[in-house]
């Protein structure tokens, strides 16, 4: 596939981080404020912010305002992008090709 | 026997998907792989399913259909036509899933002479965008539930 490598780098070193995938499997439940996100954890607030930043610019989190809130959401296409990086299509098409390496074995044994 | 790196290209935004691969073979051992009805048996489709030729005439104006047989008891059937066949070198074709009636695709296979053997180009074009993200997205075979379910295992242990 061809996708942005500094992307997936950025996102994967992201998800990289246990209190990251936390906030990140939070927010798939929905959006949330630093506050409503810290709650749960026994570190600062600030911490919470500074993980918040690397999923921020990782592209795998977004923050909107709301007044004066300022909830983070998920951004799905980003972790769709993870997803497609996976990517099924190559491992079934790898599979494939070796398959036809193996039918041409014997194709060439025949042929000698 | 060392296996090839296969190189995928779908650039986003686009109906187009290419696949390169090299073989250790010459052109005409894998056409011949790839357009004998005995052989195209042996690799095409998942290992998991068993599949049944139908028909696979492989001259221009001949049609070709095939199923793939889950051990669920589900089956996939894919059709289409041979347009242009000239042996060793290029085969143009359609290509149809029957789950998806009217999302022809159009497939072209060059067979490149290298030094050390052969080299596949493979080009899809898709009807739409979508339908190139849907096929791609799908792996053709697994579904993208696999790799949601991937992901999902992957966050599970930030659940607590």
């Amino acid at each position: 596939m061809s996708v942005d490598e500094a992307a997936l780098d950025r996102a994967f070193t992201a998800l990289g981080d246990p209190v990251r995938r936390a906030l990140i499997a939070r927010l798939s439940r929905g959006e949330a404020t630093v506050n409503e996100l810290a709650e749960p954890f026994q570190i600062t607030k600030q911490a919470i912010s500074r993980h918040l930043q690397v999923l921020e610019a990782a592209g795998l989190i977004t923050r909107s305002r709301d007044g004066q809130r300022r909830p983070c959401h998920l951004n799905p296409s980003a972790l769709e992008d993870l997803t497609s990086w996976i990517d099924d299509y190559r491992l079934a098409s790898e599979r494939r090709f070796r398959r036809i390496d193996a039918v041409l074995e014997t194709v060439k044994e025949q042929d000698r | 026997m060392s296996t090839h790196p296969t190189i995928i290209t779908a650039p986003a935004g686009t109906p187009f998907v290419s696949v390169t691969r090299d073989f250790d073979a010459t052109p005409a051992q894998l056409f011949r792989v790839q357009t004998d009805p005995d052989l195209v048996a042996q690799w095409l489709g998942p290992r998991d399913m068993e599949i049944v030729l139908d028909e696979y005439d492989v001259r221009p104006g001949g049609r070709y259909r095939y199923i793939h047989k889950g051990q669920d008891g589900v089956e996939y059937a894919f059709r289409g036509v041979f347009h242009t066949v000239e042996p060793d070198t290029l085969v143009i074709q359609t290509f149809e899933w029957e789950g998806a009636p009217g999302q022809v695709s159009l497939e072209s296979a060059v067979y490149e002479k290298t030094e050390t053997g052969v080299r596949l180009h493979m080009n899809s074009v898709f009807p739409s965008v979508e339908a190139r993200d849907a096929m791609v997205a799908s792996g053709m075979e697994h579904g993208i539930n696999d790799a949601m379910d991937r992901l999902t295992e992957l966050l599970a242990d930030g659940k607590s």
